[in-house]
């Protein structure tokens, strides 16, 4: 037998190899797991998004109930749990019903902009020349603003709502996800594995697809998330200056924003809003952080 | 007998040109690459390789050395023709490559692969081997169980036994597997010629002797073609048939392994050779062979590459270049001291290398 000078190959049992071949995905669980404070910012977000998700079955009052007697009630009154905002509307329900309209204005423009900023990135990075210099100069010019002030321009120009304030934010978070996809890019195409795949004569949306995508994706991924909470941030910003979402629609932001007026009658209730977004934007952002941490592996 | 499948899952290209025909000629083969314009606008030029000719007989191992930097790996990328040349021709099996009536450049590819150097960057971290294995096939419209059993197959040939190895990751494996997973890869595009660049030069020498001795044997069994890059000439030595020097780009000496070994025509061949460490402690050398730097291949000396650094370099070696001429049955050096009539002292002898 020719091929039999197999010395360097230990002598493994099916079994036992099965359990060393773990996936990429696998890997990242596992390590994640272990994180305490990845553990407690991933049960903060799930409780976040359920409390959004089942607001209508749980919220124990309307939030949209105007009640003038009860202005400004103190957290812990008698059917008000966490208390009452300006118009005497239940701050917990409020809190509950914003936390749809934050979360969708936090992952609905990351989401966009990952896929636009994701493939415009891709493509000027394994593409080069030219096209990379006429992608990348046109994300330049829009990342030459400082992010509020581009959303503040872009959607007080569209005027306000939901649908200008989405894709202000957008706009914003485009070109930043295309850089970082670039970068990323340049560095895996330059790699033999890539040059070992165009030697077999592949196209390049093969190439793209099995051998760049997948070794670019996991850093886009990451950057994004960290993105969530800069958009929560800056939608309730829009819906501060009156852009982004309109009365009487909750939103943590635009609580914020309507109940300054009364920070000194009623300190904690003004502040509850302000809560919200800074445990879900920090919880975010150490999730992330713990993504990355874990994806920092070989494999 | 072997333990291999034939290969059904393929159409092997036919021997076209018959076992005479050289399974790859390279004539001329020249890559300039320009480095900066600067704001003198006189942009440099590095002259990687600069007219390379030779050929690899079918079924045969072209060893390739030389220094870093003499232009060994921009030959095998162009060879593979990850970077275009700016100038030559490849004629594979007889047919010119990527020219009317010759062979496309996607066949080409198919018939030529290469193995690098760096075993690790050179697979996918995120891809099992088996998707590794069968990404080529894949891509040239092999349906996917296919592919997979042509990849199974491969690692199978390599010593990787696939029920254990398909389904890892490159960061699960030693060195000399990943460098089996590169051979495997190379050979699931079922090519003719092969590319080693620096392929065992990363290995520990008992990874590499068994490396080595696969290669071998595959060579024999699939009837491959090796061109054989390296800088350690006892490896070289070892697996080559033929033997090309390289010096900034050029070919300074070509033959059989043991012509040039034995008894090598051109000072810089003498001079690499010699700086092979002695077995034997008391034949100890003092003073190196060959010293200093290659000069720079943005200028490179006038006349002979290599006479700023030889001692017999004379007013004719800065005149004019040397050809490579033949010599004896089947070497080809490119020295005047060695060359009849071009005017140098020593070689009015005509037998110039009598040392």
């Amino acid at each position: 037998m020719s091929v039999s000078n197999a010395i360097d190959q230990p002598a493994v049992r099916p079994a036992a190899a099965r359990n060393i071949a773990r996936t990429f995905w696998q890997t990242l669980g596992r390590r994640l797991r272990r994180d305490p404070v990845s553990i407690l910012c991933f049960g903060f977000l799930v409780a976040i998004v359920l409390m959004a998700l089942f607001a209508p079955w749980i919220a124990p009052a309307d939030p949209y109930q105007v009640n003038m007697l009860q202005r400004l009630q103190p957290p812990g009154t008698e059917g008000f749990i966490l208390g009452t905002d300006e118009l005497g509307r239940d701050l917990l329900s409020r809190l509950m019903y914003g936390a749809r309209m934050s979360l969708f204005m936090g992952l609905a423009p990351v989401f966009i902009a990952t896929i636009i900023g994701g493939t415009l990135g891709v493509v000027a990075g394994y593409a080069g020349g030219w096209v990379n210099t006429a992608i990348m100069r046109v994300m330049d010019v829009f990342y030459a603003f400082p992010s509020v002030l581009l959303a503040v321009a872009i959607s007080g120009s569209l005027g306000g709502g939901v649908r200008n304030g989405l894709i202000a934010l957008s706009l914003v978070f485009t070109p930043s996800i295309a850089r970082v996809a670039e970068s990323v890019t340049v560095q895996v195409r330059t790699q033999d594995y890539v040059e070992a795949a165009r030697a077999t004569g592949a196209p390049a949306w093969r190439i793209l697809m099995t051998h760049v995508l997948r070794n670019v994706a996991g850093t886009i991924f990451v950057f994004s998330t960290s993105l969530v909470s800069v958009s929560i941030i800056i939608a309730s910003g829009l819906s501060f200056l009156g852009l982004g979402v309109s009365l009487p629609e909750a939103e943590w932001g635009m609580m914020l924003s309507s109940m300054r007026q009364s920070v000194y009658l009623a300190p904690l209730n003004s502040v509850l809003p302000g809560v919200m977004i800074f445990v879900t934007s920090v919880s975010l952002n150490l999730l992330s952080d713990g993504i990355r941490s874990a994806m920092n592996v070989k494999g | 007998m072997t333990i291999l499948s034939p290969q059904s899952d393929y159409d092997t290209a036919p021997d076209r040109g018959g076992p005479r025909q050289p399974m790859l000629i390279v004539q001329g083969l020249r890559k300039h690459f320009g480095i900066g314009g600067g704001f003198n606008g006189k942009a440099a030029v590095v002259r990687a390789v600069d007219g390379v000719s030779f050929d690899v007989p079918k079924n045969k191992t072209l060893g390739i050395v030389g220094e870093s930097g003499c232009g060994k790996s921009t030959t095998a990328k162009l060879l593979m023709q990850l970077i275009r040349a700016d100038e030559g021709e490849i004629i594979l099996d007889g047919d010119p490559v990527a020219m009317s009536r010759g062979v496309s450049l996607r066949d080409y590819r198919r018939s030529v692969q290469m193995v690098f150097q760096d075993s690790y960057a050179s697979l996918n971290p995120r891809l099992s081997l088996q998707d590794t294995v069968a990404f080529g096939p894949r891509a040239t419209g092999i349906p996917q169980a296919a592919a997979m059993r042509r990849a199974h197959d491969m690692l199978r040939r390599v010593g990787l036994a696939p029920e254990v190895f398909a389904s890892r990751l490159p960061h699960e494996l030693s060195g000399g597997q990943r460098q089996r997973v590169n051979i495997a890869r190379a050979l699931a595009m079922n090519p003719r010629v092969l590319i080693l660049d620096e392929a065992v030069s990363a290995l520990d020498k008992s990874v590499e002797a068994q490396v080595l001795n696969l290669l071998q044997d595959l060579k024999q069994e699939l009837g491959l073609t090796y061109l054989f890059i390296s800088h350690d000439l006892n490896v070289v030595r070892y697996i080559s048939d033929r033997v090309m020097v390289m010096y900034l780009g050029k070919v300074v000496e070509i033959g059989d392994v043991k012509d040039v070994f034995d008894h090598a025509l051109h000072p810089y061949t003498r001079g690499l050779l010699s700086s092979r460490p002695s077995m034997n402690p008391r034949q100890r050398r003092t003073e190196p062979p060959l010293s200093g730097d290659p000069p720079s291949p943005i200028d490179p000396p006038s006349g002979c590459r290599f006479r700023t650094r030889c001692s017999f370099a004379e007013t004719v070696c800065a005149e004019r270049e040397p050809p490579l001429a033949s010599l004896g049955l089947d070497q080809q050096v490119a020295c005047h001291a060695v060359t009849p009539g071009s005017g140098h002292t020593q070689a009015s002898a005509g037998e110039g290398a009598s040392q």
